[in-house]
C-alpha cells in the first residue's frame, strides 16, 4: 500500500491547486454547457441560461450566512443541557466516565475481532 | 401453503438470540433477514391472518405492492444493520434490534389500525433500548425524552383509532385524509410525530446520536419510513403535507451547517430528506407517490451508509465532533471512500441512488404547479449537498489533521457498508429494478441531457461555494456547542419553570408557616405577659375596686332587663 504517498496527498499545497484548477475547468464548462445544450424546461425561471449554477451558488452562501447568524442566539455551551440534566459536573464526570469505559470495552472487542 | 407472517421469523431470533452465543447466533441473526426475504417474495401480494377482538374484524398481513416495498426494503436494512452489528457481544443490542425490525414490519403489513397500533407501540418500546444500550446518562435522558414522544404518538393513535371506529364499522386500514373530524387529525398527528413533523422532530436530533454506533444504523432505517408508509396509506394527496414537508426539507439543513456532532448532522438531514418524501405523499399523484417511496428505499440505504461511517469514525476513535476530527484518510481510505459514496448518493449525483428518486418529487412539484415548493426543493438539495455531502466527509476525513491515526473499523462493518454502497450505485446506474417494485405504473426516465447537466450545474455550484467561503475564512467553524432548537422548550425552559414554581411555592409556604409560628409565639407571650408575677392577671386587686367592679355588673344587668 503505498501510504505513505497518501500521507502526503493533500498536504502538499500543489495537489490542493490543482484539484482546484480541474474544479474551476469543470464548473465553467458546465456553465458554458448551458448555452451549446437545448435543455427542455417546465418553469419560467429554469430556461434562463445560468439558473442552476446561480440558484446553487447564491443558495448555498445564503444558507452559510443565516446559519453563521443563527448561531448569535442559538449557541450555547456544549454542556448546556447537562448542567440541568445530569447534576452538574460530578454526573457529567461520572458519565465521561461510563462513556470511556464502554468504549474501551467496544475496543476490547474489535480487538478480539481482528485476532479472528 | 403455511403462510409466516414477516415479522414472525425476527421475533422468533430474537428470543434464539437470547440463549445463544457466539457465532450460532450470528448465523441466525445473518439469516433471518434472508430467509424473511425469501418467504415475503413468496407471499407476495394478498392477505391472510384475519382475527377479531370486540366485533372488529382484523387483519394481521395484508400485502400491495406498497407494503411490499416497505417490506423488501426493511428486510434489506435489516441485513445490512445485522452485519454491521456482528462485532457486538451485546445480548440487549441484538435482541432489541431485531424485534425492532421485526415491529416495523408488522407495521407495514398491518391490515387494519389496530394491529398498526400494536406494532407501532412495539417499534416504540423496542427502539428506545437501542438509545439506552449507550449506557451513559445523556442516552438514558434521550431515550426517555425518545420514550416520552412516541408514547405520545402511539396515544393519539389509539384515541383516534377509538373515533374512527365510531365512525365507521369497520378498523381495516385504508385511505383516512383529513376532514372536519377528531379522528383523522389525531392519526395525522400521530404519523406525523413520528415522522418528526416540524415541533416534534427534536426526539430524532436528540436520541439518534446519542444511541451506539450500531443502534443508530438500525434506528435511521425503521421508525421514520414506517411513518412514512402510514401517511402514503392514509393520506396521500393531503395539500398541507406539501407545505408541511417543505418545511421539513428547509430549516433542517441551516441546523446542520453548524451542528458540531456528526451523527447529529446526519439526523437534520434525515429530517430533510423526509421532507422530500412528505411533500411527493402531499402531492399525491402517482408519480409524486412514487418518488416518495423510491426516496424512503435510496434514503434508508445511503443514510444507512453515512450512518454506518460516522459509527465507524466513532467506533475506532472515540469522537464523533467535527471539531476533533479531521485528517483521518491517511489511516482508514476504505471508509472514507465508502463515505464519500454515500454522501453522493444522497446529494443526487448522476449515476448514485438519490439522483433517480428525487427527481421525480421535484418534478412532480413542478408538473403541478407547486412553484414555490419546487424553488425550496431545489434550496434543499444544494443545501443537502453541502451539509451532508460535502460538511461530512469533509470534517471526519479531510479538513486539518487532528493527529488521530485511528485504523479501519472491523471487517464486518466494511462488509456492510459496501454491500450498502454497491446498493447505492447499483440503483443509480440500473434504477429500472426499483422502478418496477413501485406501487404505480408509471413511464420515467431520469437519465437525459437536461436533468444530469442541471443537477451536475447545482451541485458543482454548491461545491463551489463551499470552497470560496472556506478560502475566504468564511465557512462557520466546527465548535463544541449546543444550539437550541424546539427541544429547549421541554428540555430548559418547562422544567425550569416547573423549577421555579415549586421553589416559589415552597418559599410561599416557609414564609406563610414562619408567620403562624411567630403569631402564636406573640399570642403565647402576650398571655403570658399578663400572668407574670407584675402581670394583670396576677396583680393583688383593692377591694374598693372589686366592689365598683360588682355594682358596675349590677347596672348593667338593670339596663339589660329593663331593655327586654
Amino acid at each position: 500500500m503505498s501510504t505513505g504517498d497518501k500521507q502526503d496527498f493533500f498536504d502538499k499545497p500543489e495537489n490542493i491547486q490543482r484539484i482546484l484548477r480541474t474544479f474551476y475547468a469543470i464548473c465553467a464548462l458546465l456553465v458554458l454547457a448551458d448555452f451549446v445544450v437545448h435543455r427542455h424546461t417546465e418553469h419560467g425561471w429554469e430556461g434562463l441560461p445560468g439558473f442552476y449554477p446561480l440558484y446553487g451558488f447564491v443558495g448555498c452562501v445564503i444558507l452559510v450566512i443565516i446559519a453563521k447568524w443563527m448561531r448569535k442566539f442559538l449557541m450555547r455551551p456544549e454542556d448546556y443541557y447537562d448542567r440541568l440534566e445530569l447534576g452538574g459536573d460530578t454526573a457529567t464526570g461520572a458519565n465521561g466516565a461510563t462513556g470511556t469505559e464502554s468504549r474501551s470495552q467496544e475496543e476490547g472487542m474489535s480487538g478480539g475481532q481482528e485476532h479472528v | 401453503m403455511f403462510e409466516v407472517a414477516p415479522f414472525i421469523p425476527f421475533f422468533v431470533a430474537a428470543l434464539l438470540a437470547l440463549v445463544l452465543r457466539g457465532w450460532p447466533r450470528a448465523l441466525v441473526m445473518i439469516a433471518v433477514p434472508l430467509l424473511g426475504l425469501a418467504n415475503l417474495w413468496m407471499l407476495g401480494a394478498g392477505s391472510f391472518g384475519a382475527y377479531s377482538v370486540l366485533e372488529f374484524d382484523l387483519l394481521l398481513f395484508r400485502a400491495d405492492k406498497l407494503s411490499l416495498l416497505f417490506g423488501y426494503l426493511f428486510h434489506v436494512a435489516a441485513l445490512i444493520a445485522i452485519i454491521y452489528a456482528l462485532h457486538v457481544r451485546d445480548t440487549l443490542q441484538q435482541v432489541a434490534s431485531l424485534l425492532y425490525a421485526g415491529s416495523a414490519l408488522g407495521a407495514v403489513f398491518a391490515g387494519d389500525l389496530l394491529t398498526l397500533f400494536i406494532f407501532w407501540e412495539l417499534l416504540a418500546v423496542t427502539s428506545v433500548f437501542l438509545v439506552w444500550a449507550r449506557r451513559n446518562g445523556r442516552a438514558y435522558m434521550a431515550g426517555l425524552r425518545y420514550f416520552t414522544l412516541h408514547i405520545l404518538s402511539g396515544l393519539l393513535l389509539l384515541g383516534g383509532i377509538i373515533f374512527y371506529g365510531q365512525a365507521h364499522s369497520s378498523l381495516a386500514f385504508g385511505q383516512i385524509g383529513l376532514g372536519d373530524n377528531a379522528y383523522s387529525w389525531m392519526i395525522f398527528l400521530a404519523f406525523g410525530i413520528k415522522c418528526a413533523f416540524p415541533f416534534f422532530h427534536n426526539w430524532l436530533t436528540d436520541a439518534y446520536p446519542e444511541s451506539t454506533p450500531t443502534g443508530t444504523v438500525f434506528l435511521s432505517a425503521f421508525t421514520t419510513k414506517a411513518a412514512v408508509y402510514a401517511l402514503a396509506r392514509a393520506y396521500p394527496g393531503t395539500e398541507l403535507l406539501v407545505y408541511i414537508g417543505a418545511t421539513m426539507a428547509c430549516f433542517p439543513i441551516f441546523y446542520a451547517v453548524i451542528e458540531n456532532d456528526l451523527r447529529r448532522v446526519l439526523a437534520y438531514s434525515l429530517i430533510n430528506q423526509l421532507g422530500f418524501m412528505v411533500v411527493g405523499i402531499g402531492i399525491g399523484t402517482s408519480l409524486a407517490i412514487n418518488g416518495a417511496v423510491a426516496h424512503a428505499f435510496n434514503d434508508v440505504i445511503f443514510k444507512g451508509l453515512l450512518f454506518m461511517s460516522m459509527g465507524a469514525v466513532l467506533h475506532v476513535t472515540g469522537r464523533i465532533n467535527g471539531s476533533e476530527l479531521g485528517g483521518l484518510y491517511k489511516t482508514m481510505p476504505k471508509t472514507t471512500i465508502l463515505c464519500i459514496v454515500g454522501a453522493a448518493s444522497i446529494s443526487a449525483f448522476p449515476l448514485f441512488s438519490g439522483f433517480v428518486s428525487k427527481s421525480m418529487v421535484m418534478s412532480a412539484a413542478i408538473k403541478n404547479g407547486y412553484d414555490w415548493v419546487w424553488l425550496i426543493l431545489l434550496f434543499a438539495s444544494a443545501g443537502v449537498f453541502h451539509h451532508a455531502g460535502i460538511k461530512i466527509p469533509y470534517f471526519a476525513f479531510f479538513a486539518h489533521d487532528s493527529g488521530i491515526r485511528a485504523k479501519e473499523p472491523p471487517a464486518n462493518m466494511l462488509v456492510a457498508m459496501t454491500i450498502a454502497a454497491s446498493l447505492c450505485l447499483a440503483i443509480g446506474i440500473y434504477p429500472q429494478a426499483l422502478y418496477s417494485l413501485l406501487p404505480h405504473e408509471m413511464a420515467y426516465t431520469p437519465y437525459d441531457v437536461t436533468h444530469v447537466l442541471t443537477q451536475l450545474q447545482l451541485l458543482f455550484f454548491s461545491a463551489l461555494a463551499f470552497v470560496w467561503l472556506n478560502l475566504r475564512r468564511l465557512y462557520p467553524p466546527e465548535l463544541p456547542s449546543v444550539n437550541l432548537d424546539v427541544e429547549w422548550l421541554y428540555r430548559r425552559l418547562f422544567p425550569q419553570a416547573i423549577r421555579g414554581f415549586v421553589t416559589a411555592a415552597f418559599r410561599l409556604d416557609n414564609r406563610v408557616r414562619r408567620a403562624a409560628i411567630g403569631g402564636v409565639g406573640a399570642l403565647m407571650d402576650s398571655v403570658a405577659s399578663h400572668h407574670r408575677p407584675a402581670g394583670v392577671l396576677a396583680r393583688s386587686w383593692l377591694t374598693g375596686s372589686m366592689v365598683a367592679g360588682v355594682v358596675l355588673l349590677l347596672g348593667v344587668y338593670l339596663l339589660l332587663g329593663f331593655a327586654l
